[in-house]
């Protein structure tokens, strides 16, 4: 018997997570002398106040979209990636090689080879650990953990090295070519008549998330090797006896949640910054550990989840340029969502379940009486 | 070749570089050996050495700070034993939680404390722990050879680095000699048989979680307090704390090995930050992101397997549940 209903499970609960993460960030605020209720209205007017702040929202929930499938997926198969910010490191690589190499004659072929080019690098730095975890028995979050710290060395290198134009001082690659400079959301919905800011850094890559989402949603929910990596996560003897092979398994759904998170560099890298800059990611690959469990592991719920982060981050940028809250908060709010919302999730799911234990009791014999009457 | 001196001068600065590293893996050690894994100790170093800093700026005693800074690594550990002990969570994403709350608050706090940008004021005097010369270290010094090495080697560190050299035979002796040691080591293992013999699963974990906290704290407070520059800046720890954990694993966790692992690591960060006498030394340029990259390389190779086999405690990572 479910212990709830299967709305409890992917509404309420998260709701309550999220409802004491902002308890908890509230009494932050609090101790520091400012007023919660203001640092949210200067939250909600700079991340939704207007098309600017919507492009800002948009632009960081799409990064966050790739990191939290990336985790989301690799869930599933009960693997932990926290690797998602050296993959998406190095899927920025693979965009800006492919940017500055190629001759592209179009965009939209460009972001193709783009996209291509991040899944591929991003999927590379996520199958040595994933191939060690299979093979060898090394525990995947900590091969995971020590690959961050050799991407960010290795793109360091490549930096100040080869990939720095002679005659620059910054760590950074060339401007990438005219040519493959993204279409932005000012662009795309200028087509159809709706005004939206042209500052703003949203761009196609943002349909490019929300098409990955319902591609992982089809992976997961249709196809047999979706089957198969759930199986798989739900119980190994059990996906082993019924003849899935573990080692492919742990490979697919691990390279193709590095492949997501790379996927990310097509819109910071390639959308944005439109040349590859030292520690592009900023963090974005570890929030996608909480979108993930923010999202329960469904692209539906990483989508939104991944929007609330987006707000978070947009608004949170505000804060630190309007108040004397310095924008780390947003560091502490998403330390709160990944504790309440993982680690603690029993705590807030146990007495959510005995509600509706409590109200699913038979009712007593009197009032079946008096009903009988 | 190089002379004695500038040997000296680097070992010097491998064993300042090694000691948080050591702190910080044999907190590791002692919580990984009960069965908890805790990828916190990055988390817990910063909070500790943000509070153990601030509280030795306002109040100019380092002592009251280094125990401010034990209170704060112990606070995380709680919030890791309520998640991961009482509610069964995840560990590693209970440890990911700690990481980000402490990164995130210390700033926050240092912000709205000090207001200089998420820092601390420098510490002097009595604010910060300085180095101890040792008896004779002076007189001694123009005795050849022994003499330097007594003087620039072994004289000189605070009193935190000879604490985190004697917490190693300490360990040591707790885990293999007590009879505490044998059932922290036990409950690692095999849970189910420790609660067999009626002794406490939750009570010895919370201690082993304890002790890791009390652990980090002092790590924190030596990079925060005892470091040439003492004061807090943000993020100080800088990756320490997963250096640590690659370092506990090099070690197979065994306390002598993170001694030599956590002394290696520690080389690696004194010689990264010269890469002119490396080039003197072997002849070689040796890119110095290698070097920063090397102990996580080393780490992986290890846990590969290819250099003899790292395993970790059986039962580490798992929730003890009482009856199934």
């Amino acid at each position: 018997m479910e212990k709830m209903p299967k709305w409890a499970d992917i509404l309420l609960v998260p709701l309550i997570s999220l409802i004491l993460a902002a308890f908890f960030s509230a009494i932050v605020i609090l101790a520091i002398g400012e007023s919660p209720v203001a640092a949210l209205k200067i939250m909600v007017s700079g991340a939704l106040g207007s098309t600017y702040a919507w492009g800002y929202t948009l632009y960081y929930a799409t990064n966050f979209i790739f990191t939290g499938l990336a985790v989301a997926i690799a869930f599933h198969a009960r693997m932990f990636n926290i690797g998602g910010e050296g993959q998406a490191m190095l899927g920025g690589l693979g965009v800006a090689l492919v940017c500055l190499y190629i001759p592209w004659p179009h965009w939209s072929l460009a972001l193709i080879g783009a996209v291509a080019g991040a899944a591929l690098f991003g999927a590379a730095w996520a199958a040595i650990p994933a191939f060690l975890q299979a093979k060898r028995g090394s525990h995947i979050v900590i091969t995971t953990i020590m690959f961050n710290f050799i991407a960010a060395a290795l793109l360091n290198y490549l930096l100040i090295g080869v990939l720095k134009p002679a005659g620059s001082m910054e760590p950074a690659t060339t401007k990438f070519p005219a040519a493959v400079h993204l279409p932005t959301l000012h662009d795309i919905l200028g087509l159809v008549g709706i005004p939206f800011s042209r500052a703003a850094p949203a761009n196609v890559a943002f349909l490019v998330a929300i098409a990955a989402c319902i591609a992982v949603w089809a992976l997961i929910w249709r196809t047999r090797l979706g089957y198969q990596i759930r199986a798989f996560g739900h119980s190994e003897p059990a996906a082993k006896y019924a003849g899935i092979n573990p080692t492919k398994i742990i490979m697919i759904a691990m390279m193709i949640s590095g492949a997501l998170a790379g996927m990310m560099a097509v819109n910071n890298v390639m959308g944005e910054a439109e040349r590859l800059v030292l520690n592009a990611v900023e963090g974005a690959g570890f929030i996608g550990i909480a979108v993930a469990l923010m999202g329960r592991s469904h692209p539906l719920g990483v989508f939104l989840a991944a929007i609330l982060f987006g707000f978070l981050y947009q608004g949170g940028a505000e804060l630190g340029l309007a108040t004397k809250i310095p924008r780390e908060l947003i560091v502490v709010i998403q330390a709160l969502v990944i504790l309440f919302t993982g680690a603690l999730d029993n705590m807030v799911r146990a007495p959510v379940e005995r509600v509706f234990m409590a109200m699913r009791r038979p009712p007593k014999p009197e009032t079946k009486l008096k009903a009988a009457e | 070749m190089m002379d004695l001196l500038t040997i000296l001068q680097i070992l010097d600065s491998s064993v300042r570089s090694a000691t948080p590293l050591l702190l910080a893996c044999l907190a590791g050690l002692f919580s990984e050996r009960a069965g908890i894994f805790d990828i916190g100790l990055e988390g817990k170093m910063l909070a500790a050495a943000f509070l153990s800093a601030a509280i030795a700026a306002v109040t100019g005693n380092v002592w009251i700070g280094l125990f401010a800074g034990i209170g704060a690594s112990l606070a995380l550990s709680a919030i890791h034993g309520l998640a991961s002990i009482t509610f069964r969570g995840n560990q590693l994403i209970s440890g990911v939680a700690i990481n980000f709350l402490a990164a995130g608050l210390t700033v926050v706090v240092a912000q709205s404390w000090f207001g200089q940008g998420g820092r601390t004021p420098q510490l002097s005097g009595g604010a910060r722990f300085n180095p101890i010369t040792l008896p004779f270290a002076e007189n001694l010094r123009e005795v050849p050879v022994i003499g330097p090495i007594y003087y620039e080697l072994i004289s000189g560190h605070t009193i935190l680095v000879y604490l985190a050299m004697l917490a190693v035979p300490l360990t040591w002796w707790i885990l293999y000699r007590t009879r505490f040691g044998l059932r922290l080591r036990a409950v690692g293992e095999n849970p189910a048989a420790v609660d067999t013999a009626g002794v406490s699963v939750v009570g010895l974990r919370f201690a082993a979680v304890g002790i890791c906290g009390i652990l980090c704290g002092i790590a924190g407070a030596q990079l925060a307090t005892a470091e040439p520059a003492a004061g807090f800046v943000k993020d100080m720890t800088a990756g320490r704390g997963y250096i640590a954990l690659a370092a506990l694993i090099f070690a197979k966790w065994r306390p002598w090995y993170a001694l030599y692992s956590c002394l290696l690591f520690g080389f690696l960060q004194a010689i990264a930050l010269r890469p002119d006498l490396i080039e003197k030394a072997i002849g070689v340029r040796v890119q110095v992101q290698f070097l920063d990259a090397l102990p996580y390389i080393l780490t992986v190779i290890i846990l590969a397997g290819f250099v003899g086999k790292a395993i970790p405690p059986r039962a580490g990572g798992e929730p003890y549940v009482k009856e199934r």
